[in-house]
C-alpha cells in the first residue's frame, strides 16, 4: 500500500531525474563554496547562472558546437566574476549589494541582448544541445546503471568538479591558503599569502562555475535560452552550499535534495495535485532546509568584511 | 658574542605623534632583551617596524651588522626574523599543524603532505619543550596553548631572532611560568629574544638586558642585573612612582552585601560556583584570588544580575536582590567594573560623553520631559569626569574606541565610582594597563573604600589582591576554601591556595600537601 506511494516518488527514474535537476546547483554551489571560502558573499551567483545560459547559446548558436558553446559560458560567467571581485575586493563595496546588482543587471541584460541580436521576446531559437550519452558498464548495473548509465555528460563534469573541488579546498596547498584567507586574512597576510589574489581568483572561479550551472540549462538540459530561466536556482545553489555547511560533498548532498524536490515535483503533477503548489516544493524544502539548519552552520569568520591592509 | 639586531636612529610619525623618535638599540645574539614601556611608549610600533608592518620615516635597520630593507613581514621571516603579536594571527578552523605550515608547506606535487607537517611540528614542539597536539583545532585549544602555536609557527620558518609582543598578557601565572621555561631553552639553544612587555616584575624575572622607552624615546638599556625595579619604574613613567599602595588600616562598618549558599551554572549546565558565602562590610575591600577560570567570572555575574543563580542568596543591606535584574539593581546602589571592557563595560562606537552615562541614561538630569536627552547635563557630566579622572585626549566627542586600553578604562572607573555606590564590584580592573594607570586606579579604590564603600575586587593578579585587600578569600574549583585576613596572607600562601592546596595544612607543610593531592 504505501510502499507503492513511495516507490511511485523514489525510483532510479526519479533518482535519474533529481540528478539531472541537480546539476545546475551542483555547479553553482561549488561556486559559492569557493566565493565564500574566500571571504566573499557570492549572492550574485543566480545573475552569473543566467549570464552562462544566455552566452553559452549564444556562442552555440554561431559556432555550432555547444561544446564551444560550454567554454564562452564559463568565460562568461568569469567576467562577471570579475566584476564582482573588482568591486568587493578592490572597491569594498557591500558584498550583497554587489551582488544583488549583478542578479538584476544580467536579467536585463540577456533580455536585452535577446531582443538586440534575435529580434524576439522571451525564448531564442533552438540550438544545438549536449546529448546525452550511455556509459557502456556503468549502465548495466542494475537501479545505479539506471540512474547514472544515462545521462548528460555535463552531469558527469558536475560529479567530477566535486570531487576536484574537495581536492583542491582539503588537500591541495592552495586549498589550505583559501581557506586561511576566508577565516583570518590578516593571519594569512602576515606569513605572506596575498589575500586580494586569491579572492580576485576565488571570485572568478565562483562565476566561471555559476556560468557552466547556467549553460547547462541552455545547452545540454534543453536546447535554448528563456528569459529568467535561472529560476532562482543560483539562490537555491546558496542555500544548498550552506546547507552543505561550505563543503563539496554536504552541498552536493543538499543539491541533490533540492533537485529531488524538483523531480517528485513534476511527478505530482501527474498525481493532479494543483500546478501552483507543487511547483512550491523545492522553494519551501529550500526554506525548511535553512530555517532548520543555519544555526548550526558557521560561515567562513571573515565572510562579507572586505580585507584592508594596516 | 655580536649584535644581532641593531636598530639604528629609528623614527616614525603618525598623524598628530611621533610615535618613535629616533630610537636605536642592539640587541646582542643569544640574550632574551626586555622592551619596556607604558602603552603608548611605542614599543610594539618600533617592532611592527622591524617586522616590516610599517615602514620608518627615518633611520636604519641591521642584521648581523648589514643594513636591511624590510617591505613586509615575509621579507622579516627570509631574513629569520619571528613575531607573535599580542593579537594572535591564528586560523580556529585549522588545526594546530596547518597554522604552523601555512605558505610554508611541506607538499607533494602542491598536495600538503600532512604526515611529515604533523612529525614536523611535533618534533620541534619536543625540541623546545612546547606541549601541543599537532592535531587539535586551534579553536578548541586554550589561549597559552595559541601562543605555543604562535612561537612555533615562527621557529618552523627558522626564525633566529623572536619577538613577543606582550606575551604574557593574556596568560594566568601558571601559563606564564611555563611560558618563561620555554623562553629559556629557547636561548641555550640559540634563539634571540626581545621581549615586549610593560611588567617589570616580569623584565626582572626573565631578561638578561632591558630597553626602556618613554614616548617614543630611548630612555636607557641596562643590564637586569645591575638594575631594579625602582629604577626601571622611574625610567618608565619619568618620575618617582609609588609601588605600594599607600592606605590606612580599614574601618570596616556594618555589612553591605550578603552572599549565602550561592551555586551558580556556567553556559554549560555545569556548576561553575559552588556553595559560596561571603560577607562584605561597609568600608572594606574584600579580594578573591583564584587563577580566571575558578568560578570568579560567573559569582559577579550572578551578583550583578546578569545570569541567574541556580540557588542561594545575595542580599543588599538585608534585601534580596537577584530578581530585580541589572538595571535595577544597579540603581539599588551596586557598581560594575567589568572584566572585558570591551564586551560589557563600553560602546566603543559611541563617543565618550555617552559612554559616561550608560545606564545612568534612563534617568534624570540626563533625560528631559521623560523622552529627550539632556544634552546639557550629558555634557557637563562628561566635561567633569574627564576632568576629575584625567581622561586623555580630554575630549568628550571623541570616539570611545579612539582612546587607548588606559583611558577606556578610566572612563569606566569615572562613571562607575561618580555614582557614589554603596557596593562595588571589580573585576580584573586593571587588566592590561600601565603603572601610571594602574596607580590611578589603585587610588581611586581605596578612595572609594575610605568614604564607605564595601567592594569586592577580583583580579588575578596577585600583587593587586595583597595590596588592595583587607579580606581575602582564595576561590578555587567554584568554591571559597580560604578567607583570611590581609595581614596573614602572602603571595607563597596564596598560590598554594589558589591551586587547591589544603588550607588547613600549615604553612611549613604547605609543599607537602600540594604533591599529596
Amino acid at each position: 500500500m504505501w510502499w507503492e506511494y513511495v516507490v511511485y516518488f523514489v525510483n532510479a527514474t526519479v533518482l535519474a531525474a533529481a540528478l539531472r535537476m541537480a546539476t545546475p546547483l551542483i555547479f553553482a554551489s561549488m561556486g559559492g563554496i569557493l566565493s565564500e571560502r574566500s571571504g566573499i558573499i557570492n549572492i550574485g551567483l543566480e545573475g552569473m547562472m543566467l549570464t552562462g545560459a544566455f552566452m553559452g547559446m549564444l556562442v552555440t548558436f554561431y559556432t555550432a558546437n555547444p561544446w564551444v558553446g560550454l567554454i564562452g559560458a564559463l568565460l562568461s560567467g568569469g567576467v562577471v566574476g570579475l566584476v564582482h571581485a573588482v568591486a568587493t575586493v578592490r572597491y569594498k563595496v557591500d558584498q550583497v549589494v554587489s551582488g544583488t546588482a549583478i542578479n538584476i543587471f544580467a536579467g536585463g541584460f540577456t533580455v536585452f541582448m535577446l531582443r538586440t541580436v534575435f529580434d524576439v521576446a522571451g525564448t531564442s531559437p533552438a540550438v544545438e544541445r549536449i546529448p546525452t550519452v550511455a556509459v557502456p558498464l556503468l549502465r548495466r548495473i542494475p537501479f545505479i546503471g539506471d540512474i547514472l548509465g544515462h545521462q548528460n555528460p555535463v552531469v558527469y563534469l558536475a560529479l567530477i568538479l566535486v570531487v576536484a573541488v574537495h581536492l583542491f579546498l582539503f588537500h591541495t596547498v592552495w586549498g589550505l591558503r583559501l581557506r586561511a584567507v576566508g577565516e583570518h586574512p590578516r593571519a594569512a597576510d602576515t606569513v605572506g599569502i596575498n589575500v586580494f589574489r586569491a579572492r580576485y581568483l576565488a571570485v572568478i572561479a565562483s562565476g566561471a562555475l555559476a556560468g557552466l550551472g547556467g549553460a547547462y540549462l541552455s545547452i545540454a538540459h534543453l536546447s535554448r535560452f528563456g528569459d529568467g530561466m535561472t529560476a532562482g536556482r543560483g539562490f537555491i545553489a546558496l542555500a544548498a552550499m550552506i546547507f552543505g555547511k561550505w563543503t563539496p560533498f554536504g552541498a552536493l548532498g543538499a543539491s541533490i535534495l533540492f533537485g529531488f524536490a524538483d523531480a517528485v515535483q513534476m511527478r505530482l503533477q501527474e498525481v493532479g495535485i494543483p500546478r501552483h503548489f507543487v511547483l512550491m516544493l523545492p522553494y519551501i524544502l529550500t526554506m525548511v532546509a535553512l530555517a532548520g539548519f543555519i544555526g548550526r552552520a558557521t560561515p567562513p569568520k571573515s565572510i562579507g568584511k572586505p580585507y584592508e591592509k594596516e | 658574542m655580536g649584535n644581532v639586531l641593531e636598530i639604528d636612529r629609528i623614527t616614525k610619525r603618525f598623524p598628530g605623534v611621533v610615535a618613535n623618535d629616533a630610537v636605536s638599540l642592539d640587541v646582542e645574539a643569544g640574550e632574551i632583551h626586555a622592551l619596556v614601556g607604558e602603552n603608548g611608549s611605542g614599543k610594539s610600533t618600533l617592532m611592527n617596524i622591524v617586522y616590516g608592518l610599517y615602514q620608518a620615516d627615518s633611520g636604519e635597520i641591521r642584521l648581523n651588522g648589514e643594513r636591511v630593507e624590510i617591505d613586509d613581514p615575509r621579507d622579516a621571516i627570509n631574513l629569520g626574523l619571528g613575531m607573535v603579536f599580542q593579537h594572535f594571527m591564528l586560523v580556529d578552523t585549522l588545526t594546530v599543524a596547518e597554522n604552523v605550515i601555512l605558505r610554508a608547506e611541506p607538499q607533494k606535487f602542491r598536495f600538503v603532505d600532512y604526515r611529515k607537517a604533523e612529525q614536523e611540528v611535533a618534533r620541534l614542539a619536543d625540541a623546545y619543550g612546547l606541549r601541543i597536539d599537532p592535531r587539535a583545532k586551534v579553536a578548541d585549544i586554550s589561549v597559552g596553548q595559541e601562543q605555543r602555536v604562535e612561537i612555533l609557527k615562527a621557529l618552523y620558518r627558522r626564525a633566529k631572532v623572536l619577538i613577543l609582543d606582550e606575551p604574557t598578557a593574556v596568560l594566568t601565572p601558571q601559563e606564564t611560568e611555563e611560558l618563561f621555561q620555554v623562553m629559556r631553552n629557547l636561548r641555550e639553544q640559540g634563539t634571540t629574544i626581545v621581549f615586549i612587555t610593560h611588567k617589570i616584575k616580569e623584565v626582572l624575572a626573565i631578561s638578561d638586558r632591558v630597553s626602556v622607552l618613554r614616548r617614543g624615546k630611548l630612555v636607557g638599556t641596562r643590564s637586569t642585573a645591575e638594575t631594579g625595579h625602582k629604577e626601571l619604574a622611574e625610567m618608565m613613567v619619568g618620575r618617582e612612582v609609588l609601588l605600594r599602595v599607600e592606605k590606612e588600616p580599614a574601618k570596616p562598618g556594618a555589612p553591605v552585601a550578603e552572599i549565602s549558599g550561592l551555586y551558580v551554572d556556567d553556559q554549560r549546565g555545569t556548576a561553575a560556583v559552588k556553595d559560596v558565602s561571603l560577607k562584605i562590610r561597609q568600608g572594606e575591600v574584600v579580594g578573591i584570588a583564584g587563577v580566571e577560570g575558578n568560578g570568579q567570572q560567573e559569582l559577579v555575574e550572578a551578583i550583578t544580575g546578569l545570569t541567574t543563580a541556580r540557588t542561594g542568596k545575595v542580599l543588599l543591606h538585608g534585601e534580596p536582590i537577584q530578581h530585580l535584574g541589572p538595571m535595577r539593581i544597579k540603581r539599588k546602589g551596586i557598581s560594575y567594573i567589568p572584566e572585558d571592557r570591551h564586551k560589557r563595560g563600553l560602546i566603543l562606537d559611541y563617543n565618550v560623553a555617552d559612554n559616561l552615562i550608560l545606564g545612568l541614561h534612563t534617568q534624570p538630569p540626563f533625560v528631559e520631559h521623560r523622552l529627550f536627552r539632556s544634552e546639557r547635563h550629558i555634557a557637563e557630566h562628561a566635561r567633569k569626569l574627564v576632568e576629575e579622572y584625567d581622561i586623555r585626549p580630554p575630549n568628550p566627542e571623541l570616539l570611545m574606541y579612539t582612546l587607548s586600553g588606559g583611558n577606556q578604562q578610566k572612563a569606566i572607573v569615572a562613571r562607575e565610582f561618580s555614582r557614589r555606590p554603596e557596593f562595588l564590584i571589580c573585576s580584573q580592573p586593571t587588566r592590561g594597563l600601565d603603572i601610571g594607570a594602574i596607580e590611578f586606579i589603585h587610588r581611586e579604590i581605596i578612595r572609594q573604600r575610605d568614604r564607605g564603600t564595601a567592594i569586592l575586587l577580583v583580579s588575578a593578579e596577585l600583587d593587586e589582591i595583597l595590596s588592595l585587600s583587607d579580606t581575602i578569600a582564595v576561590m578555587y574549583d567554584g568554591k571559597i576554601v580560604a578567607v583570611l585576613p590581609a595581614q596573614e596572607a602572602d603571595e607563597r600562601r596564596l598560590g598554594y591556595l589558589m591551586l587547591g592546596g589544603d588550607p588547613h595544612l600549615p604553612e611549613g607543610d604547605a609543599e607537602r600537601g600540594v604533591t599529596a593531592t
